[in-house]
């Protein structure tokens, strides 16, 4: 018999309907919101791709992993992530209440939305975000045009 | 050594309570919840969250974690795919025994937030003999 017991304060079948409800809303507005990718089971781990003027950052929240089981790769103008995220074992005697945490290992290959330099790739990892930079070559950085009066 | 695959999942959304000083959306992290005669421990996934930005709140039997992250993009930098969103983190827990507050202990760290809460004496468990008559 557990000693503990879990439960999410104020649980009742009214707000679990709220929060269907609140969900499926969400659903319609990220699939038929501009710019956001449509939703999708992809491949883990999901990323988030910005830019500036210099550069792509592809972003990817990958906590706890050890940045040391994390292979980047650029080839060709893919990406490709691969890396495993261990959950170290606890003690045998343990009991569990609650097991949402996954381990397990992850292999992506992403397209860049635009060429990139291969040599000036770089890769940080905080708080359990991953990010790479990675240069845009000088011929694809937007040029400011002026204009010439006749 | 674990075999399986990752398979992605999109983030749950914290329901609503009150009104938010900070913008933003709030997601539930993701929790392993075990525990031990001795103590109970609570391990939270919060990535993006720096150590000096997490909260716990403790009242009665009442349990509020909380983090904030810093924002991942920097002034300058303009999305142009999204697959996540990103937003602080808060969950809230009923603790069924008392915890000795003054031996918690926390550590963060790569956006993993690790808590033990170790019960109070008298809520340890007890084996009880049964004497003959």
């Amino acid at each position: 018999m557990p000693i503990f017991t879990f439960r999410e304060p104020g649980w009742s079948p009214l707000q679990e309907m709220e929060r269907l409800q609140r969900r499926m809303g969400r659903l319609f507005e990220e699939t038929y919101a501009p710019g956001m990718a449509r939703w999708r089971p992809g491949v883990y781990p999901l990323v988030n791709i910005s830019e500036d003027h210099d550069y792509l950052y592809v972003r990817a929240e990958l906590p706890g992993v050890n940045p040391q089981e994390l292979e980047i790769t650029v080839h060709e103008g893919n990406l490709i992530l691969r890396g495993e995220r261990k959950i170290p074992s606890e003690e045998k005697n343990i009991n569990y209440h609650r097991r949402e945490r996954e381990s397990g290992y992850f292999r992506r290959v992403l397209s860049l939305p635009s060429p990139v330099n291969p040599d000036k790739v770089e890769a940080s990892y905080k708080d359990g975000i991953l990010t790479v930079k990675l240069a845009k070559p000088e011929e694809i950085k937007p040029r400011v045009v002026k204009v010439q009066s006749a | 050594m674990t075999e399986k695959e990752l398979q992605p999942k999109a983030k749950e959304e914290a329901p609503a309570k009150g009104e938010r000083v900070r913008p933003g959306r709030v997601f539930l992290p993701a929790v392993d919840i075990f525990e031990t005669p001795e103590a109970l421990t609570l391990v939270a996934d919060m990535p993006g969250v720096p150590k000096d930005k997490v909260t716990l709140d403790i009242k009665d039997n009442h349990l509020t974690i909380s983090g904030e992250i810093i924002p991942p993009m920097a002034a300058g930098e303009t999305m142009t795919f999204q697959e996540y969103y990103t937003g602080d983190y808060q969950r809230e827990f009923q603790l069924g025994s008392i915890i000795d507050q003054a031996r918690i202990e926390a550590t963060m760290k790569d956006g993993v937030l690790r808590l033990l809460l170790p019960k109070a004496e008298k809520a340890k468990p007890r084996k009880i003999e049964v004497k003959m008559g």
